[in-house]
């Protein structure tokens, strides 16, 4: 849809250049004469901050690497030489430490808005797997980057998290021995896991420039999921997009500036500061916060290799999403009963996401002590996460293939300029905003 | 507008979650008392005379078992430091290292060295650019002399514990005697406020088992412990505010400088952010969408 180029080189350079290279062509066109839905949201800025992210991690990473010392003697040290010694280098460190937190922010958002309005479909499939190829990558990155300070949590957690691997049958030994360079974590995992977290992120950027490429081929999907017909339903990049995106990237700096100035260890865990000592281990290890979901969904299974394949499992649906989903309606604007397990999904996450920081033993409602079925209490946070990890799975294997045949969903407007303005579903603004608050 | 503030909720809501997700529960300690300190809030800073107090509570009580071996004697006159001073900084061309003050207090430790003309293993006058001298020569010495306890190095240690220096105060003001029907084992001290799980030591119903834990250390702070050089009564309470403040500095040095940038950048960003939803709203004036 992007159609033919209608750059034209006006000056002498940019015409040689054009005959040669057409880079500026390339740009021209996918950033400033691209056509875009006119009735883009601001759920459909996160890409451009995404980008925004991985940027900002890009270059404080290289800057932070020029002084950290990836050696299990030094490495806590180094970190603190950055924090004490290095001039900003405090900033540096917590623009890093949090941007992790945003970019996962971001990133959670931005999956969740191709979730809602069917981003994923025919013919974005190709799209949508590329971003969640982004997603384990900026996992692993995200993994091996905490692992770095080599605190108390880095240790224990590269701990638990390397042994998960072991789980495997046959293999599983051996590739953790292989993934710590040892018989335990120890320097040489760190130098590894070093080398890795620098290599990762161009990866990302790679799988991203393919991302934007199968974006550019397909066409932005917009909130009604209607391809866009005439000229009359899209608008030019710039200056539409870029000034939108730019609104919104602002206030999302606003957000990532107070977390880095004014609470830039709230997201952290506090026995990280305590340099890693593998005789003592915290009382509770805990992962940072966007991977508490899937820590919860592998604690929600008694056995831990079948604990670890549900762990697995539970991003492998998204993978399989295009294919899960049956219906032919793409936004849930217009599928009434999607959007309401759309909300209890999102709803799930966040239970699930709160059970991975608490004690599987722990009640949920303080004091009281009901029945043991299993293996707990019923009133406990590990029967909590089984029930959210099962509608987890639910929402994914049963009820997005299983709604599409005979879900009743209401009518879709022609076009994204002349919507049927008949209909209530159809009135953009107010009929969306207010479900939406509770995302 | 509807559609601006869904999305500026939806952040709020998920950095919610975010920030309750990690908050456990720790053990069956009392909840760090909350202290009012200058540090608090986005123009909070350090206050100097706490600062120099809290230096001389560490350096006469704590340094004797605790080191603080990432901090080095030329960042007591740093901006932001205890004994920082105008003079002997980069406005007049000089440093920290300068300080007289500074230089002073290097000079009272000895530090290990190498004579560099006979390879001899020698002990010379610390300068400002040498750490903080360990009270002990390695872990096992320390351990040695605190009947097995490792007491940790304090560089980092408001940063370290959950509600840092609250939770710091709040030990060193929570000791108390041991309610009758708690056993308590050789070298160990009752503190209310230390994490931890008193029931296999407790006599009573399992209802009212006492909160807090034990911890090795001996109540280290007593009124009247130190003499403050500025004449503010050392009681305990103030000892131990004065002490948390310097620890918290002794953690997060660059706290003023952080939190004084955080307020021109978020000055900046909200004018810019001004400027770019005026741009947006004059480019889509026209535009339907």
């Amino acid at each position: 849809m992007s159609g033919h180029s209608t750059y034209e080189p006006k000056t002498g350079i940019e015409r040689w250049l054009d005959a040669r290279l057409p880079i500026v062509r390339l740009g021209y066109d996918s950033f400033v004469d691209y056509p875009t839905p006119r009735n883009l949201n601001y759920w459909y800025t996160f890409g451009g901050i995404l980008s925004l992210c991985l940027a900002s991690q890009l270059i404080s990473g290289i800057i932070l690497a020029m002084h950290y010392n990836p050696g299990a003697d030094h490495a806590f040290a180094s970190v603190e030489h950055i924090m004490r010694d290095v001039n900003y280098g405090w900033l540096i460190r917590y623009m890093h430490a949090n941007g992790a937190s945003m970019f996962f922010i971001a990133v959670y958002i931005h999956m969740l808005r191709g979730l809602y309005y069917g981003s994923y479909k025919a013919p974005r499939e190709v799209l949508w797997i590329l971003g969640c190829v982004i997603y384990l990558l900026m996992m692993a990155t995200a993994f091996m980057g905490y692992v770095l300070p080599w605190g108390q949590m880095s240790f224990h957690g590269a701990v638990v998290i390397t042994n998960l691997f072991g789980a495997l049958p046959l293999v599983g030994p051996a590739i953790t021995t292989w993934l710590w360079g040892g018989f335990a974590v120890d320097s040489p995992t760190l130098n590894r896991f070093f080398s890795l977290h620098y290599l990762l992120p161009f990866m990302i950027a790679g799988v991203v420039i393919l991302h934007v490429w199968a974006l550019h081929v397909v066409g932005q999907n917009n909130p009604t999921g209607v391809d866009p017909k005439s000229k009359a339903d899209v608008l030019p990049f710039t200056p539409y997009a870029t000034v939108k995106d730019g609104f919104a990237m602002s206030l999302f700096l606003l957000l990532f500036a107070f977390f880095v100035f004014y609470m830039p260890n709230a997201l952290g865990h506090a026995d990280n500061y305590i340099p890693a000592n593998p005789l003592v281990t915290p009382a509770h290890i805990v992962p940072e916060w966007y991977f508490l979901p899937f820590y919860a969904i592998l604690r929600a299974v008694p056995d831990k290799l079948f604990g670890v394949l549900a762990m697995f499992g539970a991003i492998a649906c998204l993978f399989a999403l295009p294919w899960l989903d049956t219906s032919k309606v793409r936004s849930m604007r217009y599928r009434p009963t999607a959007r309401i397990h759309f909300f209890i999904f999102v709803v799930a996450c966040c239970i699930l996401g709160l059970c991975g920081a608490k004690l599987p033993s722990e009640p949920v409602i303080p004091g009281l002590t009901t029945f043991n079925l299993v293996d707990a209490d019923l009133n406990s946070f590990v029967w909590l996460s089984r029930l959210a990890a099962f509608y987890y799975f639910a929402f994914f294997l049963a009820i997005l293939p299983l709604l599409g045949l005979f879900e009743k969903t209401l009518p879709v407007p022609d076009s994204i300029a002349s919507p049927a303005l008949s209909h209530p579903a159809t009135i953009p603004a107010a009929a969306t905003a207010a479900p939406e608050m509770k995302g | 507008m509807l559609r601006k503030l869904s999305v500026i909720a939806a952040v709020a809501g998920l950095l919610t979650a975010g920030l309750a997700g990690p908050a456990l529960a720790s053990g069956h300690a009392l909840p760090a008392k909350e202290v009012k300190w200058s540090f608090d809030g986005p123009l909070g800073k350090f206050d100097q005379a706490q600062l120099q107090r809290g230096y001389k509570v560490y350096r006469e009580v704590c340094s004797a078992c605790h080191a603080m071996s990432l901090v080095s004697f030329r960042n007591l006159g740093d901006k932001g430091g205890p004994f920082y001073d105008e003079k002997y900084s980069a406005k007049h061309g000089k440093t920290s290292n300068d300080n007289p003050k500074v230089k002073a207090i290097a000079k009272e430790y000895e530090v290990a060295d190498i004579d560099s003309e006979t390879g001899d293993a020698i002990k010379r006058p610390a300068t400002p650019a040498d750490h903080f001298v360990s009270p002990f020569a390695n872990e096992a010495a320390a351990r040695a002399s605190n009947g097995g306890a490792l007491p940790p190095d304090m560089s980092l240690l408001a940063k370290a514990r959950e509600e840092g220096p609250n939770h710091i105060y709040s030990i060193l003001t929570g000791y108390a005697a041991p309610p009758a029907g708690l056993k308590i084992g050789d070298n160990q001290h009752y503190n209310k406020y230390m994490a931890g799980d008193l029931t296999s030591y407790w006599s009573g119903s399992h209802e009212h088992v006492p909160p807090g834990g034990f911890i090795a250390m001996a109540p280290p702070l007593k009124a009247n412990q130190v003499t403050f050089d500025d004449g503010a009564p050392a009681t305990l309470d103030q000892e131990a505010k004065d002490v948390s403040a310097f620890l918290m500095w002794a953690a997060e040095p660059k706290l003023d400088e952080r939190k004084q940038t955080g307020f021109a950048v978020m000055i900046y960003l909200l004018l810019f952010s001004g400027l770019l939803y005026a741009s947006y709203r004059k480019v889509w004036k026209n535009e339907s969408h």
